[in-house]
């Protein structure tokens, strides 16, 4: 399993890479540094000069892939793809535009991002489950029908009109809980709880309905009508059997988002303020900071992989039959 | 001519697109397989009164796609002009909504502005208040006495003039076939239509934005947007996923590995990120080479063709997977080894023996696809990598209007009718692929 996992890692290396070319090419090729200080410049101040003063204050001032000037192995190493692209792979971000350092800001916003998705994930993960699996039981009474018909319009609605619905009725109209910020230490429920609750029914729709397809196909299926056969109450053989049969689809599609949780979720945090990871991209974003954006891309494609393998190892744990060589 | 029609780049492909759709449903009719499901769909009451409230929304948007620009006045001795301003066929027919600008916010069927300010009372004496909309229920004398009777008489009119429109499609068209829920839903859409042709040119129905202009314009104007968004990111990703997915699953070896290499590489990137990173891109493209552009409407319009064949080269991995599985599967059927046998060639077996097969999870795929797109716009707008902030969306509504929900009392018309209008189309959407999974898998049937 340990060469697996090792063999596994190592296809890794060439994803990345084609991952840094892909936004080296997006970010200095399509765009070039000259166009990134104008943006940063502002209309009024381009002058060849301003933007000459603005690359090297950034470190841009270096050819793309190869440097004529210099000797040896600088001819190759001393370029923006190795100083701001390869660098990625010892994760070293290095600085934003504001000068601040990219990894250290990751490593603190990294917190508050995990206290909203962790336990949104594994609340909702249950709370999705066990309403499937409640629908699953009532199948093809009106219940069911009425459950489906809920999911398809909860998945109807956009995610925005959650968050700013949510917003309302519990901050303002309610009062329930401040409408945005963030505290650190013990006192940070009170602003998780509602970005947590808002996620948690924005994405019910979606999932239950998902999660009871699953259950449906797998009910059909001889084993649980042997299981029946054997005298168990239909709530062993939903929990039991159907369930652990289900685990395989189920985990394919939830183990390969945990590592990503601590990137947070843009919608969410920038609406209720959460100073997360989430929001530090969305700010990126909007402040064109490319030098974060491409850090977030790495680490997202990163992260992305390392869920694709422990998925594989998520698979021996639920289903004897599967071993990794 | 007082006007010049004006073909924008989407308008194009939108006609190329319809071409499409057309030429689809023809061929279908005279194929085998897809005739039994295609009026299994329609013969299904939620597959037939979704297909109604889609249609309806298409023809929004395809109003909408009419583009022209108005000829300036002449001035003697000189070449027609034109105005700079583009217009679509939707916006001359609703001309009395969109050229009713108030000054600011003012609610639905208000007939005073939702601020006050410094008015000069009867008696010549100067009062903060609020001033009368200079549109809205102006041909009431006192709105206070007067404002229900009125929209008591108006509405009435409208409904009536609706159900009168239903009774006479029922009676010529609909007698023979059609099911209660289609003619319920068809009741549904003329009323509504009924209400607001007797309502709208008399007060804002929905309200009015911060700027003054009427919400229910904006509303039938982001239609368009929304629809393009949904359906011409399709026609940038089907070609991606149909070649690489079928070519991966049919030559394997070196071909598959490339291809999968491709689409994981392109997986493994947060998607939000990676469409964020190509916006960013092309706006900063964009705005070096202003030249380009005559006029606002093209600037916007390249932009949201931009978006489009974003989400197209960033969303056909799924497909493609799908796609290249099938193939995997079909290459090794009895009847593509008879017609390898037989020396046809690998391009031809591709396009006459496997596309055939794939087509219905093309179909399916397709269909469920377009609901997400629309969703995503609004997101997307909201993050600043959507269409242009200039444009009428959806996206755009619930980004200016978000905040508005902190003031005393409570702006929420504007959030509430590009909801509204999105989970209309979303739930029939969301509905109509349903009907159409349901009808081309079979096997899916009662599933979900």
């Amino acid at each position: 399993m340990l060469n697996y996992v090792i063999r596994r890692l190592l296809y890794a290396i060439p994803i990345l890479l084609g991952v840094n070319l892909l936004t080296f090419a997006l970010f200095f090729m399509v765009n070039t540094p000259d166009d990134m200080a104008r943006i940063h410049l502002g209309a009024k101040h381009v002058t060849p000069e301003a933007i000459a003063r603005w690359k090297t204050e950034h470190g841009y001032d270096k050819p793309l892939f190869l440097n004529e000037t210099a000797q040896g192995g600088a001819k190759l190493g001393d370029t923006l793809f190795v100083e701001k692209s390869l660098k990625l792979f010892v994760l070293d971000f290095g600085a934003a535009d504001d000068g601040r350092d990219i990894a250290r800001e990751i490593k603190t916003r990294m917190w508050p991002s995990l206290a909203i998705a962790l336990p949104t994930f594994l609340v909702g993960l249950l709370a999705y489950i066990s309403f499937a699996l409640l629908l699953v039981f009532f199948r093809g009474t009106r219940l069911d029908a009425a459950g489906v018909v809920l999911c398809v319009a909860l998945m109807s609605i956009s995610g925005l009109f959650y968050v700013i619905g949510g917003q309302y009725l519990m901050g303002k109209l309610w009062h329930w809980f401040p409408i945005s910020g963030y505290q650190s230490g013990l006192e940070a429920w009170k602003f998780l709880l509602m970005p947590v609750l808002v996620s948690l029914v924005a994405g019910i729709g979606d999932s239950a309905r998902f999660y009871r397809a699953l259950f449906i196909e797998e009910i059909g299926k001889d084993y649980v009508r042997t299981a029946r056969a054997k005298g168990l109450s239909e709530l062993r053989v939903l929990f039991r059997h159907v369930l652990g049969n289900a685990m395989i689809p189920i985990l394919t599609g939830v183990v390969v988002v945990i590592p990503r949780l601590f990137l947070g979720s843009l919608i969410i945090e920038s609406f209720f303020g959460i100073p997360g990871l989430g929001s530090y991209t969305i700010d990126a974003i909007q402040a064109q900071d490319f030098a974060i954006v491409r850090s977030m891309v790495f680490l997202g494609s990163l992260l992305y992989i390392v869920g694709l393998v422990l998925t594989d190892i998520s698979y021996t744990l639920v289903d004897p039959r599967v071993r990794l060589e | 001519m007082s006007f010049k029609p004006i073909l924008l780049w989407s308008d194009a492909l939108i006609l190329l697109l319809l071409a499409v759709v057309a030429a689809g449903i023809w061929l279908a009719r005279h194929n085998e397989t897809f005739r039994g499901p295609l009026r299994q769909v329609w013969a299904h009451p939620v597959g037939a009164s979704t297909a109604l409230i889609l249609a309806l929304y298409a023809g929004i948007g395809l109003l909408d796609s009419l583009h022209y620009v108005d000829r300036l006045p002449d001035a003697p001795g000189k070449p027609a002009s034109y105005s700079g301003e583009v217009q679509s066929a939707l916006d001359k027919l609703l001309t009395p909504l969109r050229e009713k600008v108030e000054k600011t916010y003012s609610a639905p069927f208000a007939t005073h502005l939702y601020a006050k300010e410094t008015v000069t009372g009867p008696d010549g004496k100067e009062v903060r208040d609020f001033p009368r909309l200079k549109h809205g229920g102006t041909h009431l004398a006192d709105p206070e006495k007067a404002f229900w009777p009125d929209v008591l008489k108006r509405g009435g009119l409208g409904v009536l003039g609706g159900l009168v429109a239903w009774l006479v499609l029922h009676a010529f068209a609909l007698r023979s076939r059609g099911s209660r829920v289609v003619s319920v839903t068809l009741l549904g859409i003329l009323l509504t239509t009924g209400l607001l042709v007797a309502l709208a040119p008399h007060y804002h129905v929905l309200g009015t934005d911060k700027v003054g202009q009427d919400v229910l314009y904006l509303s039938l104007k982001s239609v368009r947007t929304g629809l393009l968004i949904g359906t011409l990111t399709t026609l940038v990703m089907l070609p991606l996923a149909l070649g690489l997915g079928m070519a991966a699953g049919y030559f394997g070896g070196r071909v598959d590995d490339l291809i999968q290499y491709v689409y994981t590489t392109l997986n493994s990137i947060p998607g939000v990120l990676l469409i964020a990173a190509a916006v960013l891109v092309v706006q900063v493209q964009i705005e070096a080479h202003p030249e380009l552009f005559d006029t606002a409407a093209a600037r916007s319009d390249v932009r949201l063709l931009a978006l489009c064949a974003i989400l197209g080269a960033t969303g056909w991995t799924g497909l493609a997977r799908l796609l290249r599985a099938e193939a995997l599967k079909l290459r090794e059927l009895e009847f593509v080894q008879a017609a390898r046998a037989f020396g046809v060639t690998r391009g031809r077996i591709l396009l006459r023996h496997l596309l055939p097969n794939v087509m219905h999870i093309v179909l399916i795929t397709v269909v469920i696809d377009f609901s997400g797109l629309v969703l995503a716009e609004a997101v997307l707008s909201y993050v600043g990598v959507g269409v242009d902030p200039a444009m009428i969306s959806f996206g755009n509504m619930i980004n200016g209007a978000r905040l508005e929900l902190a003031r005393e009392p409570v702006v929420w018309w504007q959030l509430a009718a590009a909801f509204l209008f999105m989970f209309a189309l979303v739930l029939a959407a969301n509905l109509f692929a349903d009907q159409v999974r349901d009808a081309l898998d079979p096997k899916a049937k009662g599933r979900a």
